[in-house]
């Protein structure tokens, strides 16, 4: 067992295409210019001692520990502070030194306990240095004025703070704290919440959350970045004060959110002692939030179900069975109804929680053990319009740029997207960026955090309607034609100029001005040509978006008009630029490339490319079926209407996830066989036939796939508790079936991926192993993966140029429903809340509530805080009111975390024209006050309790 | 006519999906058009609902735009078999 342990250079890499060479302790290294004299002794492989600095934030210089002498300088600077300079001769260990710092450490240990739990642990930097630098005693002893005693010969220490316990992850211990200001500038630079501060002077000198607050009730987000800075015991994960320090680790990949994060699990035995970021991860580069660093206690939450169950009805309690009965259950099931019905009756529905060996699997089966393409992915509802989007216009389904890229953006148009919620780490990266001054313009009907935050502020904010993305793009290309500012030698080189003409002309009609969709969209003109004066000549100009994109009717529109900009304005194909999703799951890309389409075979080779079935044909022994096969609702669809009968469904709550809750259920309730794959009795099991258990990404080898296109590996680090990885799961079931499968690792589900998918020709373990990570293409044109895509042209060969034409909503607000609800999320939470409900960061958000604005409210006499009745075409249901102005009047707005919210009852069926991508950011609405839960969730939750009851059978395996 | 249970039958939704696709390629010149909806419907729609289209179009293709209309001479036939 291994411990990975990452090297502190002191202070963070100097970017310089200069260097300097100098002497440390005789020896000689180059380094960029930039580069402190800590940092270049520890790349000499000196460490010199240290507790204020590490190489995540800008030195400080405080701890007095890194002194060091220079040959013709006086005194003893500090070499965290001092940059490197050609021809230095560095001295680090000199007696004088020496002498210094046991000084300097001896009034430290004066005030530090002399009982300091976490340096018996092992886990305080003060008793390393402690005896790095040679202490040996403390002769002031530590009866003098100090921070450490509550109380002495009962009279209280003016000077001691009580432990700050209120966060559920991290204990704040002032008595041990130095003062050292690593976690003020962690959450400054790292994080850039500013949640944190140095209160008074001197000795009186204290880290204080917020305005004097308790870590909870601070603006803090828990990203734990402070804790991992912290070089004394003074801010802990409670879950090391629990269980002692880690023996193993190793590096994994967290299974949130799309950004991807590296993390080092921290193991005792098969216990997750902590996550650490990992700071040569490339998405994040050593940073975290609060799901991926400490929200992983769901893997071992009572609520997981471990053992196989089966039911004939779905009125039925639950039986536990054996693997092997259920297996059998299941491929006599789907055999019989494909019999009955005929082939296309079953389908499968791939995850984008799991590993893209796991997804490849799924819809493995689905084509060679089924027969047929009835598989569908989650991306159905989130980012299918990007995949269409970005195939028709550039080529290539997929994000164009690194997260690195930001770091060289100068304009950032954020577009439907909540990072500081919904993508945390990107986030910090962008306000780093935006720190360093640039420009932001944000297209959102809601006052995101982004928008005014910290040291940030946007220099646009286009609070546009619920659904008129298309139209304020088209106005914002056509500021940019109708004044010259888009880049003709680029549009020559590397699009068509006849396409980008027709474009041109289109975008120019009277009904794409800027005064034409202020009527439309709300958007003042001005604000609108301010915009796009901005994002056309402001410097590298990038777009990162979301949901609030894709989740509308014209949602494909609108990914396309995103690409025109883009194209028009010459930001694409380099860094700092480029169109970039910003993808909703952990694997959500990975599960789009792994084939998970009902019309595309792994690599987004459409099904009726003869020469591409060829290649599975051949290795899988079967023909393939050459015509698409059903999305999700038309899955739904079709089980309604009696030819689909069974599905699949690994790692999916469909029910909670999927609009129009009515319709999905009642789809499901038409079914003879689904089958659940999944970690706990989710919504959708409440309809299920058959349950298998799920596992953990702690309990499986594989890669997930980021927004960035990144490969990532996903390590085992315990034993599956429900027996299986689900990739071993899906196996079984296809050698039920009576398939020829034989994979022993995911490692070989991987080489069969490279070796039928051009993209991902050169990806192996090894490779991964070597590298860390890679971005596809990964193959012998790009043997280390492609960080930024489209360099030199696009993919598809010339970029085009779409007309993008506004298509008002079907959704409209009337006299009925005269408000708009739109859906997001917040950080705390995960999606449909499967994961994080049963963590401690229900803390932060215990249940959905509705973002209404003052003006709205106070119409229906709704108070802050009230139950009130939302109500759609679609349905209603019940939850609480907030009452705020970060919503304009007119828009509503809630998260869909919780079950009992049912937000999906209201949502209504209408979808993206190109991919059936659920209009979700629009509903038509109205509120009034209620006094509880509507029917429906009455009915529900009672339909729940009754399907999850479970008959217990005696250890059968 | 609308699904008392809140949702749109097949039939109905179809006609809706096939309307919808054509609202976007109407803004491009007719060829491209009527291409560009073929194309969509035989790249993106399984047999049965390709079925169910022509079934519409034979009663007579109410509610179906006239590109949609013009379209489906071009929407690829569902074999036998997968219809």
């Amino acid at each position: 067992m291994s411990f990975v342990k990452e090297i502190d250079y002191g202070t963070p890499a100097a970017r310089s295409d200069k260097t300097v060479t100098l002497t440390i302790d005789g020896r000689e290294i180059t380094v960029p210019e930039g580069t402190s004299v800590m940092r270049a002794a520890r790349e000499a492989g000196i460490e010199v001692p240290k507790l204020c600095a590490n190489d995540m934030v800008k030195a400080f210089g405080s701890c007095r520990l890194c002194l060091v002498e220079i040959e013709g300088r006086g005194g003893t600077p500090a070499s965290c502070t001092t940059p490197a300079a050609d021809g230095m001769k560095v001295s680090t260990g000199t007696e004088r030194l020496q002498t210094i710092r046991r000084g300097v450490m001896e009034l430290y240990m004066s005030d530090h306990p002399e009982d300091c739990p976490a340096c018996a642990a092992g886990d305080c930097e003060m008793a390393r240095m402690a005896r790095t630098v040679g202490l040996k005693e403390v002769r002031y002893g530590r009866e003098g004025e100090n921070h450490i005693w509550p109380a002495r010969e009962g009279k209280a220490n003016p000077h001691f703070v009580e432990m700050d316990l209120s966060n559920p992850y991290f204990a704040y211990d002032p008595s041990q704290c130095i003062v050292c200001s690593l976690c003020v500038r962690a959450c400054e630079e790292s994080q850039g919440t500013f949640a944190l501060t140095v209160e008074g002077r001197g000795f009186e000198s204290r880290i204080a959350a917020g305005m004097h607050e308790p870590f909870l009730e601070s603006e803090c987000v828990s990203c734990g970045a402070c804790v991992q800075a912290c070089p004394t015991g003074a801010l802990r994960e409670k879950s090391v004060i629990e269980k002692g320090m880690p023996e193993w680790s190793a590096v994994t990949t967290c299974a949130y959110c799309g950004v991807g994060c590296s993390f080092i699990a921290e193991m005792k035995g098969e216990d997750v002692v902590r996550m650490v970021p990992y700071k040569a991860g490339k998405a994040n580069r050593g940073h975290s939030c609060v799901k991926g660093r400490f929200a992983y206690g769901y893997a071992i939450h009572k609520d997981r179900i471990l053992r196989p169950m089966v039911r004939e009805k779905i009125t039925d309690p639950w039986r536990e069975v054996t693997w092997e009965e259920a297996f059998r259950h299941v491929a006599n099931e789907f055999r019989r109804i494909q019999y009955q019905y005929g082939r296309s009756a079953v389908g499968g529905i791939t995850s984008s929680r799991c590993t893209n060996e796991e997804t490849y699997l799924v819809q493995k089966l689905v084509r060679q053990g089924f027969r047929n393409n009835n598989v569908d992915t989650c991306a159905r509802v989130c980012h299918s319009p990007t995949g269409y989007g970005l195939k028709t216009t550039f080529g290539t389904s997929a994000g164009t740029q690194d997260f690195d890229s930001v770091e060289q953006a100068d304009v950032v148009m954020v577009i439907g997207a909540n990072p500081t919620d919904g993508h945390p780490v990107f986030a910090s990266r962008l306000k780093k960026r935006l720190r360093q001054g640039a420009k932001l313009i944000v297209l959102d009907p809601r006052r995101i955090d982004l928008v005014r935050s910290p040291h940030v502020e946007a220099a646009f904010h286009l609070p546009l309607k619920p659904g008129t993305n298309a139209a304020v793009l088209n106005a914002l290309a056509h500021v940019i034609v109708s004044e010259g500012l888009f880049d003709e030698a680029f549009i020559r080189e590397r699009c068509d100029w006849d396409e980008f003409q027709d474009w041109a002309q289109f975008v120019l009609e009277p009904e794409n001005s800027p005064e034409a969709v202020e009527q439309v969209s709300g958007v003042p003109a001005e604000t609108i040509r301010g915009a796009a004066r901005l994002y056309a000549t402001g410097g590298n100009a990038a777009i990162y978006y979301g949901l609030g994109v894709t989740e509308h009717s014209q949602g494909s529109t609108t990914v396309m008009a995103i690409a025109n900009l883009a194209m028009a304005t010459g930001n694409i194909g380099r860094p700092g630029v480029g169109v970039n999703p910003l993808r909703g799951q952990n694997n959500v890309q990975g599960s789009c490339d792994m084939g998970s389409f009902p019309h595309e075979l792994p690599g987004y080779r459409h099904i009726s490319e003869d020469a591409t079935r060829a290649i599975y044909e051949a290795l899988w022994g079967v023909k393939l079926d050459d015509e698409p096969g059903l999305r999700i609702p038309n899955m739904l669809d079709a089980a309604l209407e009696g030819s689909f009968k069974g599905l699949y469904i690994q790692g999916e709550d469909i029910l909670q996830s999927d609009p129009n809750t009515r319709h999905v259920a009642d789809g499901l309730a038409a079914m003879e066989c689904v089958v659940v794959h999944d970690l706990f009795l989710n919504e959708t099991a409440n309809y299920a036939h058959v349950f298998l258990p799920g596992s953990t990404f702690l309990e499986k080898d594989g890669t997930f796939t980021n927004a960035e296109r990144r490969i990532n590996r996903v390590r085992k680090v315990m034993e599956p508790k429900n027996g299986y990885a689900d990739w071993e799961v899906t196996q079984k079931l296809a050698q039920s079936l009576g398939l020829d499968w034989n994979y022993a690792h995911p490692s070989e589900i991987m080489a069969e991926i490279a070796a039928t998918t051009p993209s991902f020709a050169g990806v192996s373990y090894e490779l991964l192993d070597r590298e860390g990570s890679v971005q596809w293409p990964c193959n012998e044109k790009a043997p280390t993966g492609t960080p930024v895509m489209h360099v030199g042209g696009f993919v598809r060969g010339k970029g085009k140029f779409i007309r993008t034409a506004y298509v008002a909503t079907d959704e409209k607000t009337g006299p009925r429903f005269p408000l708009l609800l739109t859906t997001g999320r917040v950080l705390s939470q995960y999606n449909v809340g499967a994961q994080t409900r049963r963590t401690a960061n229900v803390v932060w958000h215990e249940e959905d509530r509705l973002e209404i604005h003052p003006f709205d409210a106070e119409n229906r006499g709704i108070r802050d805080g009230d139950w009130v009745k939302l109500a759609s075409r679609a349905g209603e249901t019940t939850l609480r009111a907030k009452i705020t102005e970060r919503v304009a009047p007119g828009v509503v707005y809630t998260t869909f975390h919780h079950p009992a919210t049912q937000a999906n009852v209201v949502t209504t069926e209408y979808s993206d024209w190109a991919t059936n991508c659920p209009e979700y950011k629009v509903t038509a609405v109205q509120v009034t006050p209620s006094n509880g839960p509507t029917e429906w969730q009455e009915d529900y939750e009672a339909l729940s309790r009754r399907s999850r009851r479970i008959v217990h059978v005696e250890a059968a395996e | 006519m609308s699904h008392e249970a809140g949702y749109k039958t097949g039939e109905e939704k179809l006609v809706y999906m096939a309307n919808q696709i054509a609202r976007f390629f109407e803004a491009m010149p007719h060829e491209e058009a009527v291409s560009g909806v073929a194309d969509h419907i035989n790249k993106f729609w399984e047999p049965r609902m390709r079925r169910h289209l022509f079934e519409i179009v034979a009663r007579g293709g109410e509610g179906l735009r006239p590109l949609v209309l013009e379209a489906a001479q071009r929407v690829k036939r569902p074999r036998e078999a997968d219809a």
